[in-house]
């Protein structure tokens, strides 16, 4: 493939002005055909000075007079209708279009009064709509419909809901359109309540509804290359980004506890390691002793394993982002609001009640091992008789939780109801089975009589906790074992700095894969040149989580390590 | 929308009166040139027919040289100095475009000289040689038709890394190639040492002076020194000017290029002794034959002349020959420390291998033969450094060798060089405008490396004094892309040697595709006659024709199913395609043809192109796809005038490294040494702020002028729609 140097940027330069001119002067139907394209830039007298041809095929431009050099590109005529990919320039187009949501306010320390939730992009609104429903709206808002027309600059009050419809917060929503805004994008702003667990179920509501989480320094990225900020500024924006690129993975790495940097590294290493032993004997065919296949199969396997635990450790900062919901169910008047009062207050944290459309639910957020947890319960719900009704709304919070908790009194011990309320809730987990953990609730009042049936009972849940909720008494045991049962256990005590973000857990998925190709590769007896594709591939995954490029890095160490050469 | 269309129509109509008017005004100028350009060149019109348009105001220029000529003034298209590998195919290139080309030599009878190792190919290099013949070179034929010895290297380690070697005969190489440089048209050969380059007044070159005073003009000059700049070769402690072994180096050459600004190195390499063979005793050495089945450099099977091949043979160190070498280490010019220059990591000297790799007992060493009608053996893997005195007993304690009698001592040679990140990718120096620099000028060893920059350097020199734009082979095309940009962006300071773990991609790199990746563009370029590139089309044909073949022809059961699933161990599905029991572990074409499955028109290698693409489809789309994603990418231009001092976001490193070699692409800046993945941010950061500062200006430009056009226009398509209906 011929690429001409000049004419090409020089299109590609001036796209998007002809877009305006075009959709100014005429409506075209399909895309303008590149013919136009010369008649435009050069005014008449001009282009019959400079008879220059146009391109009606890329194919052509070997001997134009404009340019100065013609790029070859890989191609191979075998290759034609293999799935090729087409070349136009639309990767450059690609990261702008889509739109990135992020908490702008500061976490960590103690929570403010209010945090900021900001959307940006062509689909801020869109999707701000999905989530946001304006208070003076309220009867007949669809809020699927993501039918929001919002005014610019006009602040809205409303509530924010998750994908589930669930009432997660109310807020201010402000938006502002394109170009009025920071980024020159359309921005909406959600003012949220100022604790952690808000502000995160806000983001991952947004999320959940097609936004994507920003970088660091994205909008600021974006506020610039819209031409929203200076030169001046824009250097700042440099530092941001190269603090980004590896200063910021370097110290995301080093932040992290529990090794996972070192894993990282060491995992890299180790494919730098296998590869360098392949690469030598394909570029120096008869001077090495050959490969012990057993030895690299278990050594793939080994980082196969090492990748997965990364994986799972990974899953943390899925969490951290996202929160816990767990569900507090059991028959009234066993200490559900007791328990969830005494964790809630130990925490600190906001206990909202909204008695909504949707559903009347108490929630309450409190927040373990940095885990933003939402804790749903019953307990608030008006009293009624009506037991299936109560079962019912149980079954409902506990569908939708990571979480169940079901709370029995150590005083009445196991009843019929509770039977009752534990089948209903599993036949309706169907196959998707939500852990339970089964708390025995006011211990102190009868510590010693039901050791016999919750020896029984506890068989059919994950853990078993003794507490007393009006002490706070097995709360700590609790929240163990919740860590237990979503495998944060493993994560050693302190780790709350935890950063792999969502692009190093991709590349960790992309690491792992390439692994699993390149065992079946070698269980196929592919040549040994096949191997290194996939090796290669895991190697720059893993060199993309710590900044680094594998290029040079196995010549030299054939070269260190071998004795090759004629 | 009725605008628009009419717009089209009279653009269209407006251009093919236009190139027909322009066409025969442009014959004259080929007429005056050698009747075999005017030949290609006209099939090349008939192919583009606006090609013609653009080559017109530059062919004045030339049209004016040669008439010049005739008044008895040297002046030619291209002059190239230098006639070894590099040079050869630069002449030939630049001869065969129709430039008329100039091949100045310090001595006629060392042309393609193979000082070294008298073989072509191996890992990697194979697929240059590939490469520089799908784009119509000569190395390929040359190596095919003077073989000693021919085998596939790494035949079970996938078609990527599979490699040809070829031992040749050293002087029926050189004659073979003296014979088609003298007979190829619009090329003259003259013997000269070029002393200096003569200058225009805008940085360009006009033409090189030569030690006897005669100048020679050319718009366009390659230099292919090798390594006769400042030749300096060393026995021990014990050296001389010369370019190798009983030939003068060349002088001033390098002082003349480091007055115009250009930064020179010394690099260092080595030949190891040559034996009489009649001295050896081969019963005792284990023989390496060549291939039964010979395979080829060229794609051209009018080459394809098979010859009886002679045996290399296989000896190794022993104790005493470490032990020599220990005893001794002092008289060896990189342990004594009087040279400083670099040698190669993978083409170390015997010294080296047993200094650094203490615990390796012995080594391998090749015994080949130079040629048919000469005793000399190459002793590979045993250059040494060691004084001429030392270096017979130390062969003779080699295994086989104990009565040899050595004919030409080991020795080191040291050169000048001119780090080639001074040249763009079309290799023309980036200070000099019309100076091209190839081969060991640019600092790599090798006569493939050397010759892949050669035929572009030669076609780029004729296309740069023909007014062309030039040529540049991205890295992900070829090996040749590949060599240029790793020698133009890293700041090497050692000879480079093609690897194939060079190459990112090197599965869509392979020696059997070379010919689709690079023949069009020969093709296109005006290398490829139609001659052979019919056989490049039938090729093509056929194997695209066997593959659709392939995917229809369904078997069921029987003997080849039976040992489809015997050899793969997999079951065989009723009504399978012949494609998806290619696909299997372990089932080649061969199969095929065993149970009379196969197409009898194939060639053998048509038939490994077709199991290639077939068995490894998967791999090479996602090779293919990765490439795509990152090419978008690697491909942004950077500006020629970056003030890389003034961009305080990137590294002073960065910033330094950037300033010297003056990339040309954002991928080419992040493979510069010392620029890390965040001076690449800042640095794509910079240029978008430039871009849209330059596009908002230029928005309002174009909206101005277009106002004022369409209003012209308007008025235009009018008197036009007029017009053609009177013609009508």
């Amino acid at each position: 493939m011929i690429i001409s140097e000049n004419s090409h940027t020089a299109t590609m330069a001036l796209l998007p002005s002809f877009r305006t001119i075009i959709t100014r002067f005429y409506r075209p139907t399909k895309p303008p055909p590149q013919l136009i394209f010369s008649s435009l830039l050069f005014p008449k007298k001009l282009s019959s000075l400079f008879p220059l041809p146009p391109k009606p095929q890329p194919l052509k431009p070997l001997a134009s007079t404009r340019q100065e050099t013609s790029f070859v590109s890989n191609r191979d005529e075998r290759l034609v209708g293999l799935g090729s990919v087409n070349d136009g320039g639309s990767i450059e187009t690609q990261s702008s279009t889509s739109t990135i949501a992020a908490i702008v306010t500061s976490l960590g320390g103690p929570p403010a009064a209010v945090g900021i939730v900001r959307l940006s992009g062509p689909n801020a609104v869109d999707i701000a709509g999905r989530v946001f429903s304006p208070a003076k709206k309220k009867k007949g808002f669809d809020s699927g419909s993501g039918s929001w027309k919002p005014k610019s600059h006009i602040v809205e009050y409303g509530v924010v809901l998750d994908s589930q419809g669930n009432v997660v917060d109310e807020v201010l929503a402000v938006p502002m359109l394109a170009p009025k805004s920071y980024t020159r994008e359309d921005v909406v702003e959600l003012q949220c309540h100022g604790s952690e667990v808000c502000l995160r179920r806000v983001l991952k509501a947004c999320l959940e509804a097609g936004a994507r989480l920003a970088e660091p320094g994205e909008f600021t990225l974006r506020a610039f290359l819209n031409g929203r900020l200076d030169l001046s500024q824009a250097e700042n924006v440099g530092k941001l980004i190269s603090a980004k690129s590896v200063a910021a993975a370097d110290a995301a790495l080093a932040g992290m506890q529990g090794g996972f940097s070192t894993l990282v590294r060491s995992l890299r290493g180790q494919c730098i390691e296998l590869l360098t032993e392949i690469e030598a004997r394909l570029d120096f065919e008869d001077e090495m002793p050959p490969l012990d296949v057993n030895i690299i199969m278990d050594s793939i396997h080994a980082m196969s394993q090492d990748v997965e635990h990364a994986l799972e450790t990974a899953n943390y900062d899925k969490l951290l982002q996202s929160g816990l919901q767990i569900a507090i169910v059991g028959r009234p008047n066993v200490g559900k609001s007791s328990l969830l009062n005494a964790w809630s207050k130990s925490e600190r944290a906001i206990v909202t009640e909204i008695a909504g459309t949707t559903r009347d639910v108490v929630e309450a957020s409190v927040s373990v091992a940095g885990v933003a947890v939402t804790l749903l319960d019953t307990a608030g719900i008006r009293e009624t008789d009506d037991i299936v009704e109560k079962i019912e709304r149980s079954e409902a919070v506990a569908m939708g939780a990571d979480v169940i908790i079901m709370t029995v009194s150590a005083i009445d011990g196991w009843t019929l109801e509770d039977t009752k309320l534990v089948e209903r809730i599993r036949s309706n987990m169907g196959s998707a089975s939500i852990p339970m953990i089964l708390v025995i609730n006011k211990i102190d009042c009868a510590s010693s009589a039901c050791s016999d049936w919750v020896n029984r009972e506890a068989k059919l849940f994950s853990k078993h906790v003794f507490t007393c909720a009006i002490t706070g008494q097995g709360i700590h045991d609790l929240e163990k074992s919740i860590l237990e049962i979503v495998g944060l256990d493993k994560i050693p005590a302190g780790g709350r700095r935890w950063t792999v973000n969502q692009r190093q857990c991709e590349q960790l998925m992309r690491a792992k894969e390439a692994l699993v190709r390149l065992k079946s590769t070698i269980e196929e007896e592919l040549p040994l040149d096949f191997w290194t594709i996939d090796l290669k591939e895991a190697a720059l995954a893993l060199g993309q989580i710590s900044g680094d490029d594998i290029s040079e890095e196995i010549l030299s160490n054939i070269f260190g390590k071998f004795c090759i050469g004629k | 929308m009725s605008i628009l269309s009419v717009h089209l129509s009279r653009l269209t109509r407006h251009h093919f009166p236009f190139s027909s008017l322009l066409f025969p005004s442009s014959r004259p100028y080929y007429h005056a040139c050698a009747p075999s350009r005017r030949n290609l060149r006209f099939s090349v019109i008939k192919r583009f027919p606006f090609r013609c348009i653009c080559s017109f105001p530059a062919t004045n220029s030339i049209a004016d040289r040669n008439r010049n000529v005739e008044v008895g003034e040297e002046k030619y298209d291209v002059i190239v100095v230098g006639g070894g590998h590099a040079g050869c195919e630069a002449a030939l290139a630049s001869a065969r475009l129709g430039a008329k080309t100039l091949l100045l030599t310090l001595n006629i009878d060392r042309i393609a000289w193979q000082p070294c190792n008298p073989a072509v190919g191996g890992l990697a290099k194979s697929q240059l040689v590939h490469e520089v013949d799908a784009l119509g070179g000569e190395i390929g034929k040359v190596a095919d038709r003077c073989y000693l010895q021919k085998r596939v290297l790494n035949v079970s380690r996938g078609p990527a890394v599979r490699a040809l070697r070829a031992q040749t005969d050293k002087r029926e190489y050189a004659m073979q190639m003296k014979n088609v440089v003298e007979s190829t048209p619009n090329l003259s050969i003259r013997e000269a040492m070029v002393t200096d380059i003569l200058l225009g007044k805008n940085d360009n070159v006009e033409g090189v002076c030569t030690f006897f005073g005669m100048n020679f003009y050319a718009p366009a000059v390659i230099l292919t020194t090798g390594t006769f700049m400042s030749g300096k070769i060393w026995v021990g402690r014990t050296s001389m000017p010369a370019g190798r072994a009983g030939e003068s180096a060349s002088h001033g050459l390098t002082e003349n290029l480091q007055r115009l600004g250009f930064e020179s190195d010394r690099l260092k390499t080595g030949t190891p002794a040559r034996v009489d063979c009649r001295t050896v005793d081969f019963s005792v050495l284990e023989p390496q034959l060549g291939d039964e089945e010979v395979s080829w450099f060229s794609f051209d099977p009018d080459f394809h002349i098979e010859k009886e091949q002679m045996c290399c043979y296989l000896t190794r160190t022993t104790k005493s020959t470490h032990q020599l070498i220990k005893d001794n280490l002092h008289e060896t010019p990189t342990y004594g420390g009087w040279v400083e220059a670099k040698g190669p990591r993978y083409c170390p000297s015997i010294e080296d291998k047993i200094v650094r790799f203490q615990d390796k007992e012995s080594h391998q060493i090749f015994l080949e033969p130079e040629g048919r009608t000469v005793p000399e053996l190459y002793v590979q893997g045993f250059s040494t450094g060691l004084p001429e005195r030392l270096q017979l007993p130390l062969l003779r304690t080699l295994p086989g060798l104990e009565n040899c009698s050595m004919l030409r001592p080991a020795y080191a040679v040291e050169y000048d060089y001119l780090p080639a990140h001074q040249c763009s990718r079309s290799l023309m120096t980036k200070k000099i405008d019309g100076l091209f620099f190839s081969g060991q000028i640019n600092g790599t060893t090798g006569y493939e490396e050397a010759a892949a920059q050669g035929i572009i350097s030669g076609i780029n020199a004729a296309r740069h004094s023909d007014g062309k734009p030039l040529i540049v082979l991205e890295r992900e095309s070829s090996y040749i892309g590949t060599l240029i940009d790793d020698l133009v962006t890293k700041d090497l300071r050692e000879p480079y040697r093609m690897l194939t773990s060079r190459s990112e991609h090197r599965l869509l790199l392979r020696s059997d595709n070379a010919d689709s990746r690079l023949t069009p563009l020969g093709r296109e370029i005006g290398l490829i006659d139609d001659r052979r590139w019919k056989i490049y089309q039938d090729k093509q044909a056929r194997i695209s024709d066997e593959k659709k073949r392939l995917k229809t022809v369904r078997i069921s059961g029987g003997d080849l199913a039976a040992d489809v699933s015997h050899f793969s161990g997999q079951p065989v599905k009723e009504s399978s395609t012949l494609e998806s029991l290619l696909k299997k572990p372990h089932i080649e074409y061969k199969l095929l043809d065993k149970h009379g499955f196969g197409n009898e028109m194939l060639s053998r290698t048509e038939k490994e192109c077709v199991e290639i693409d077939i068995k490894y489809e998967g791999f090479i789309i996602r090779q293919r796809n990765q490439l795509q994603q990152m090419v978008h990418q690697q491909h942004r231009r950077l500006p020629e005038d970056l003030d890389y001092y003034a961009m305080t976001t990137l590294s002073l490193e960065a910033r330094e490294k950037l300033s010297k070699v003056r990339p040309q692409t954002i991928g080419q800046a992040s493979r510069v040494g010392g620029v890390s993945p965040a001076d690449i941010t800042a640095l794509m950061i910079i240029l978008e702020t430039k871009r849209r500062k330059a596009q908002e200006v230029r928005r309002h430009q174009i909206r101005a002028s277009v106002m004022v056009d369409t209003v012209e226009n308007l008025s235009d398509t009018l008197t036009e729609a007029v017009g053609t209906h009177k013609c009508g």
